[in-house]
């Protein structure tokens, strides 16, 4: 199923890293919260380079700064320390607040998309409010994009509420791409779906990645998840987070399910797991709770 | 014809004329000085539907409509100042900090003052008929504000963040998110205020008014016209009760993507 | 890793951001248009007293008068019968209501047709009714708090979870026993949501019910200031009424939290 060709392909050229959108640097990044008060250190010291479309799965235990880290990266929240440099342009540093914007969409866990637009609506309206496009063409591409991606388009004029949440995150996406943003950050957007969807969802993800390869941070408690879909697979500290181990996923692409019991995926997913049950344990001794 | 059918509306029927029989039985049949005095429903229901009543009131008579009209006035003008001057203070209360701190300590002081109690007042500064409208106004005004507020605290932070990342500006968040966001709690603030208009408008009528169906009661108390006063309830009860409905209705319509919802899950 | 001293001075720093700062200026403005709304004589506020007036008046003529404190117990006593009534016919009801599902049939659409009458507007009928003019305002009373915890307890009895009943079912529980351990528990805080409320409404309509039909009570004083037209004892009779009802609620959610040990603050 060719889906998504009339995004922006641009196609990924391993041997070159010549100037392509989506570069990400994340270089020394803390975020303290409270710093009169408490003093949380949610973030510490965080280094992360993440080239131009690179599939980049960020875990952890509980707490350990994964959503921190993602809201400062979307322009949620200010950094306390470091900077973040997007295409080698300074993003967000301490004196240069980060600002939301539609070259780092995100995809929220609980699914964002509004309830009282149809579906059609919500993926109209980033093009719509910043007018890059006319309501024409910006229907036309919407149509045709949810068209692409499993016939979507026959839901249209249907509210969220009325979709299964496998559609609900699929509109979700083509939302965010409708924009034709630089990197794409998702924050667990599969957390709370069954194990069918899940395999469903990768599998259009993946599809759509090898159309589009857009830069994606992709945050996930699920370890095989991480594995499946990423390029490098980051495993981060229990708080204060910063960066403990960077595993290069040397699985071929495209990927099949058929991997996930091959010899490599096995020695990969040990080396992942050991390095989260390390933290976990010492989060749960300390009695981390997840931020929701 | 399904509806004759239906156990739930038979009921329904047993309810209100068991309400109605027990009323009738005991004005009729209760020895009691408190029983005697009370009028019984046959009574209310002939005066109510007669061309001709004894005491003037009844639905062929224009002053019953003048009645009605005059209350209704009142408790629309009252609803809608309320709600043009509510409705924007709460939304700027739940989007803006220093607004709501302001807002906040002045609405908490001058909140466990019951409404009613500023009738006197009212009546002191302003001329009779704004001082109604005044006190009825008061009370939908903080309901409609703080259900305002509540409703758009209650929205939940990822939409603000999708409509940032999707380049909404500061004018887009308030029609895009927060006025479709807080609808609901909007809409429950508008019918207790709708409520809690007329209730105010019954008392301040009975003690300070020249018209309308609270004035229609006190004055029937006075003359002695028992069967009246009922008719008067009853009529302030409709009202009341259509009103909410409408409101209700007119929340439906705007909220359809609640609608279809809850039809799909059932 | 936070060191004592630093606690400290972080708990001053919090405390001090604590405080509503605008909303103390606010209200300090309100107050300040006030007195120079009166003082220059502002059409329509040519009668209206200062705040400081109305504190000469309490302090000279009502702090020690006897009059008006016992205007207090008896708005307190009327507030305090008309709505712990409510709340003993109301709940049983609301929970009949709830569970039976005739009564629900029968009853519910009478109660629908007899809420929206204001209750004020059954002061009338309730003075005929009533041998007494007390019980006839604590009747009024009644009224308003009735309906809110009915249709409160109600709504919460419908919203118990089916699954819990199911679980409490095939686990070999008694409907009795069910009715004891789990639909009472669920439904506290909507009768905390009612009682709230009610008391809320209770108090307004006492004070209306006073002016209207008795000759005590603190809705009669501020009345009475009116119908003599001295606004400062108006005045005074509003924040005093705003006081009372303020203790009130302060009571009702005390006993809330009595009622619900397990709520964090």
């Amino acid at each position: 199923m060719a889906l998504f060709d009339k995004i922006e392909v641009t196609p990924r050229d391993a041997a070159t890293s010549a100037a392509i959108d989506g570069a990400l640097s994340i270089r020394r990044v803390s975020k303290v919260y409270d710093p009169d008060g408490a003093g949380v250190v949610a973030v510490q010291d965080c280094s992360v380079e993440i080239a131009p479309g690179e599939f980049v799965a960020i875990v952890g235990p509980s707490g350990c700064g994964k959503s921190t880290l993602l809201n400062v990266l979307a322009g949620f929240d200010t950094l306390t320390a470091g900077e973040i440099l997007l295409d080698g342009n300074p993003l967000a540093s301490v004196s240069r607040p980060p600002q939301p914007g539609p070259d780092r969409v995100v995809v929220f866990q609980h699914g964002a998309l509004f309830p009282w637009k149809t579906v059609l609506e919500n993926i109209m309206y980033g093009p719509l409010r910043q007018k890059t496009m006319t309501n024409a063409a910006a229907e036309e591409k919407a149509l045709d994009l949810l068209r692409r991606c499993g016939g979507l388009d026959t839901v249209a004029s249907s509210y969220p509420a009325q979709l299964s949440s496998g559609m609900q995150r699929r509109v979700e996406i083509i939302r965010a791409l409708m924009n034709e943003p630089k990197v794409l950050l998702l924050d667990e957007p599969f957390r709370a779906m069954d194990s069918v969807s899940k395999a469903t969802m990768h599998r259009h993800l993946l599809e759509m990645y090898s159309l589009c390869r857009k830069t994606i941070v992709f945050i996930t408690h699920d370890l095989e998840e991480a594995i499946y879909l990423a390029d490098t697979v980051i495993v981060m500290t229990t708080r204060p987070g910063t960066v403990k181990k960077v595993l290069k996923i040397s699985l071929p692409r495209p990927r099949l399910p058929q991997m996930m019991s091959s010899h490599e995926y096995l020695e990969i997913k040990r080396q992942v797991a050991e390095g989260v049950h390390e933290e976990a344990k010492k989060a749960f001794e300390r009695g981390e709770r997840e931020h929701a | 014809m399904r509806m004759l059918r239906n156990r739930k509306f038979w009921m329904m029927c047993a309810g209100n004329l068991g309400l109605f029989a027990l009323w009738y039985g005991s004005v009729k049949w209760i020895p009691l000085e408190s029983f005697r005095r009370m009028p019984d429903p046959v009574r209310v229901m002939t005066e109510w539907f007669n061309p001709n009543p004894v005491f003037g009131i009844s639905i062929f008579v224009k002053t019953y409509y003048f009645h009605i009209l005059y209350s209704s006035y009142r408790a629309l003008v009252s609803f809608f100042l309320a709600v043009s001057l509510g409705v924007p203070l709460g939304i700027l209360m739940g989007w803006n900090k220093k607004v709501r701190e302001f807002a906040s300590a002045l609405l908490g002081l001058l909140q466990p003052v019951p409404p009613l109690a500023w009738v006197p007042l009212a009546i002191l500064i302003l001329p009779g008929e704004a001082a109604v409208i005044f006190v009825c106004f008061l009370v939908a005004f903080f309901a409609t504000a703080l259900n305002t507020y509540v409703g758009v605290k209650s929205i939940d932070p990822d939409y603000f963040r999708a409509a940032a990342c999707l380049g909404a500006s500061r004018k887009d968040v308030l029609f895009d998110v927060i006025i479709p966001g807080a609808l609901p709690n909007i809409f429950t603030g508008l019918q207790i205020a709708m409520g809690a208009a007329w209730f105010s408008l019954a008392a301040g009528e009975m003690i300070a008014a020249q018209y309308g169906l609270g004035f229609l009661i006190m004055e029937s108390y006075n003359l002695v016209q028992v069967p009246t006063i009922v008719i008067g309830m009853a009529t302030l009860g409709l009202l009341g009760y259509f009103s909410s409905m409408f409101i209700r209705y007119v929340g439906g319509k705007l909220m359809r993507w609640r609608e279809e919802a809850m039809g799909v899950k059932g | 890793m936070v060191n004592a001293n630093m606690r400290s001075s972080s708990a001053f720093v919090r405390w001090r951001k604590g405080l509503n700062w605008r909303g103390a200026v606010a209200v300090a403005s309100f107050i300040l248009l006030w007195q120079l709304l009166v003082r220059f004589k502002v059409p329509g506020f040519e009668t209206i007293p200062t705040l400081s007036d109305v504190f000469s008046t309490f302090w000279t003529k009502y702090m020690l008068s006897a009059k008006y404190w016992k205007a207090w117990a008896v708005s307190f006593e009327r507030v305090g019968y008309g709505f712990v009534i409510s709340q003993v016919l109301g709940i049983p009801i609301g929970l009949l209501l709830g569970t039976r599902q005739m009564f629900h049939d029968v009853m519910f659409s009478v109660i629908e047709i007899l809420r929206p009458i204001p209750p004020l507007a059954w002061v009338p009928i309730s003075i005929l009714f009533w041998p007494t003019n007390e019980m006839s305002i604590v009747f009024i009373t009644f009224i308003g708090a009735f309906f809110i915890i009915v249709i409160n307890v109600h709504d919460g009895v419908r919203s118990i979870k089916k699954e819990h009943l199911w679980l409490a079912r095939s686990l070999g529980a008694s409907p009795w026993r069910i009715f004891q351990r789990i639909i009472i528990p669920s439904v506290i805080p909507s009768i905390a949501v009612g009682m709230t409320l009610g008391i809320a409404v209770t108090w307004n309509v006492v004070i209306a019910a006073e002016m209207i039909a008795s000759d005590t009570g603190l809705g009669r004083l501020t009345w009475e200031g009116y119908v003599s037209n001295t606004p400062a004892v108006v005045i005074l009779g509003m924040i005093s009424i705003g006081l009372a009802g303020y203790l009130s609620t302060k009571l009702v959610d005390y006993a809330e939290k009595k009622m619900m040990p397990w709520r964090k603050a």
